[in-house]
């Protein structure tokens, strides 16, 4: 027989001994040193490798559902009163109780999803936006760049709870305004990271390529930088996403955010308040979910961040 | 490393500056007429008017800005609009227990989270690591007052060991105000135990891996002294980075925790202010924080030199 191609060795499957072993071998021959390589399909594959995705989409992707179908998952009117049937346990009824005036906490906890998804996406969207301009602009105009820079950093002094309370404790309140407000308390963050990114990339033999072959600025920066971008954007965004919704809830909860008419996980909280120590389930239900929520988009965070860039993978 | 020092210091100024600018101009920018959202929806427009005098919202910008901030210069940051009180002689009344608890908590955090990032480092890939890891993804991913409720129901209302809300100083006695603070630092810290577990077990996981900790352990220095003395000294640069940056989310949960275990300090203050719409007193507490916020960064930056001699600016 002819010799044993590597290939035949390392794959390791499908051989017999015998024929593996020449009649007169000058050296041994080391069949299965190398592990078999396991088969997976597509989708198996993927799950091995990032369970964190996984898991954590699959979660995100279940409280969207909630959010979208909430009228027909056996809710009530999130917002009626029924003054006679305040602060009832949990019960088959219902399923998580009733809250000070009657309403039902299941159905206020499932509409609740609505405005704290809506929060964390917009917010996510509208810091990567605004901050992926400011970040550009000041990675390109090397003019702008310290003016911009120290501005982002007398930003980024401000903790953005307290910035987020200070701009609602002048607006009137309303989705819209949280929106903006814990927009503009994440948005310095990406600017940076954006900027950081555009500084290194300019270095890169393509792009000054592009640009000594007359490349025009606003092509280079949509066909060579926006795209190198992306990955630690869609990373940093889920982290924006996260934090926004606990600083949603939390606004919601010291009273400087979503107005107290909308049920919002913050809200239903807010109000339990003054019962917690009775009736403490009221508060925790809603809490339970906010947690599962963040969990989940905290973990498709890690790993996204893994899978786009394994070398912080190792170390995080 | 001395002019280091000073180009450091005096490159805070403009940030201090430009926080200085944004949380004056917040009132300007703010859509609609600040006067009136502040005024309520009951004011007359005498009412309205008075506010907004008050404010100075009738004068040019950047003439009342100057005017502001030579106040602010001077430890004046102007009079509250509902208790007529300074708000410099409001911050000093509630300053004690915001202090108390965020050095509680930072002492709770450092002491439990290093050691705990360490040995899940030490012990990588085991149950250890695992559920320290785990641990510190649920401490991010749950608000500060949700944390501090569930504290308060199991050790406070279940079994009963602590009180469930208040504050007593610590001129009381040293137990009366632990025993009141200890839920509040917990519940407050844990984020902040996450965030430095987390980054203490990645830059160990680095560190471990370096030829002289092999060196360290072939010429017999014992286990432990090699974690803490040899590695974890090399690993100090990130953890102390995160614990500048973690800094700011740790004032904003102050705030929260405050609340929850009805604690009369600074983010009671806070919270007061925002129901009243008390603009003076909101601005002189975000800016406060903001500055105390500079001032930890700015220790930060000068502990590096200390940890490594490397860095030379």
């Amino acid at each position: 027989m002819s010799a044993t191609t590597p290939e035949q060795l390392g794959q390791g499957r499908g051989y017999k001994e015998h024929e593996l072993v020449p009649k007169y071998a000058a050296a041994p021959v080391l069949p299965g040193i190398l592990p078999v390589p396991k088969e997976r399909g597509r989708v198996m594959g993927f799950i091995y490798r990032h369970p964190t995705i996984v898991v954590g989409g699959t979660l995100v992707g279940l409280m969207v559902l909630i959010a979208i179908f909430a009228p027909f998952l056996f809710t009530k009117d999130p917002t009626a009163l029924a003054p006679a049937r305040r602060t009832r346990a949990p019960s088959e009824l219902y399923w998580f109780g009733t809250d000070m005036l009657g309403r039902d906490v299941y159905s206020r906890v499932l509409y609740g999803a609505r405005v704290s998804l809506m929060v964390g996406f917009s917010v996510a969207f509208c810091a990567s936006v605004l901050g992926t301009f400011i970040g550009l602009t000041a990675g390109f105009v090397r003019v702008a760049d310290t003016v911009i820079m120290r501005v982002m950093d007398g930003l980024m002094s401000i903790p953005p709870i307290l910035l987020a309370i200070a701009l609602m404790a002048l607006t009137r309140a309303s989705v819209q305004n949280v929106i903006i407000a814990i927009s503009i308390a994440e948005f310095p963050r990406v600017s940076r990271l954006v900027r950081g990114v555009v500084l290194s990339l300019r270095e890169q033999p393509y792009v000054e390529a592009a640009v000594a072959s007359g490349t025009r600025v606003p092509v280079i920066i949509w066909k060579h930088i926006l795209p190198n971008t992306l990955a630690p954007l869609m990373v940093q965004a889920t982290f924006i996403c996260a934090s926004a919704m606990i600083t949603e809830a939390t606004l919601s909860f010291i009273g400087a955010g979503t107005p107290p008419i909308i049920p919002s996980w913050g809200n239903i909280m807010a109000e339990g308040r003054a019962l917690w120590q009775v009736k403490p389930y009221i508060v925790f239900f809603p809490a339970i979910f906010l947690s599962i929520t963040v969990l989940a988009v905290n973990l498709l965070g890690d790993g996204l961040r893994d899978a786009l860039d394994p070398r912080l993978a190792k170390r995080l | 490393m001395f002019s280091y020092i000073i180009r450091r210091v005096l490159a805070t100024i403009p940030v201090v500056l430009m926080v200085a600018l944004f949380v004056f101009s917040l009132l300007y920018i703010a859509p609609g007429d600040p006067a009136a959202i502040i005024a309520g929806d009951q004011a007359t427009p005498a009412d309205v008017e008075r506010i907004r005098e008050s404010l100075g919202l009738d004068r040019p910008f950047l003439i009342r800005f100057g005017d502001w901030f030579f106040h602010v210069l001077r430890g004046d940051l102007g009079v509250s609009i509902f208790t007529n009180l300074p708000v410099t002689h409001m911050i000093a009344q509630r300053i004690e227990p915001t202090l108390s608890l965020m050095s509680l908590t930072l002492i709770l955090s450092l002491s439990f989270a290093i050691p705990m990032g360490v040995v899940a480092a030490w012990k990588h890939g085991t149950w250890i690591d695992r559920a320290v890891m785990m641990t510190a993804v649920l401490g991010f991913s749950t608000p500060v007052f949700v944390i501090g409720y569930v504290l308060a129901y199991v050790f406070a209302l279940q079994l009963d060991w602590l009180p469930v809300q208040g504050f007593t100083s610590i001129s009381v006695g040293l137990v009366p105000f632990l025993r009141n603070l200890i839920l509040p630092a917990v519940a407050l810290g844990l984020v902040y135990m996450a965030l430095i577990a987390r980054i203490t077990r990645a830059t160990m996981l680095d560190v471990l891996s370096q030829d002289y900790v092999r060196t360290a352990k072939a010429k017999g220095v014992g286990q432990s002294g090699m974690l803490f003395v040899h590695a974890l000294k090399n690993a100090a640069v990130p953890i102390v980075t995160i614990v500048g940056i973690g800094f700011a989310a740790l004032i904003g949960g102050a705030v929260v925790t405050e609340s929850v275990f009805a604690i009369p300090g600074l983010g009671r203050l806070t919270v007061d202010a925002i129901l009243r719409r008390d603009y003076p007193v909101i601005q002189g507490v975000v800016l406060l924080f903001s500055f105390v916020n500079v001032l930890v960064n700015l220790g930060v930056d000068l502990l590096y030199t200390l940890f490594d001699p490397r860095i030379r600016y």
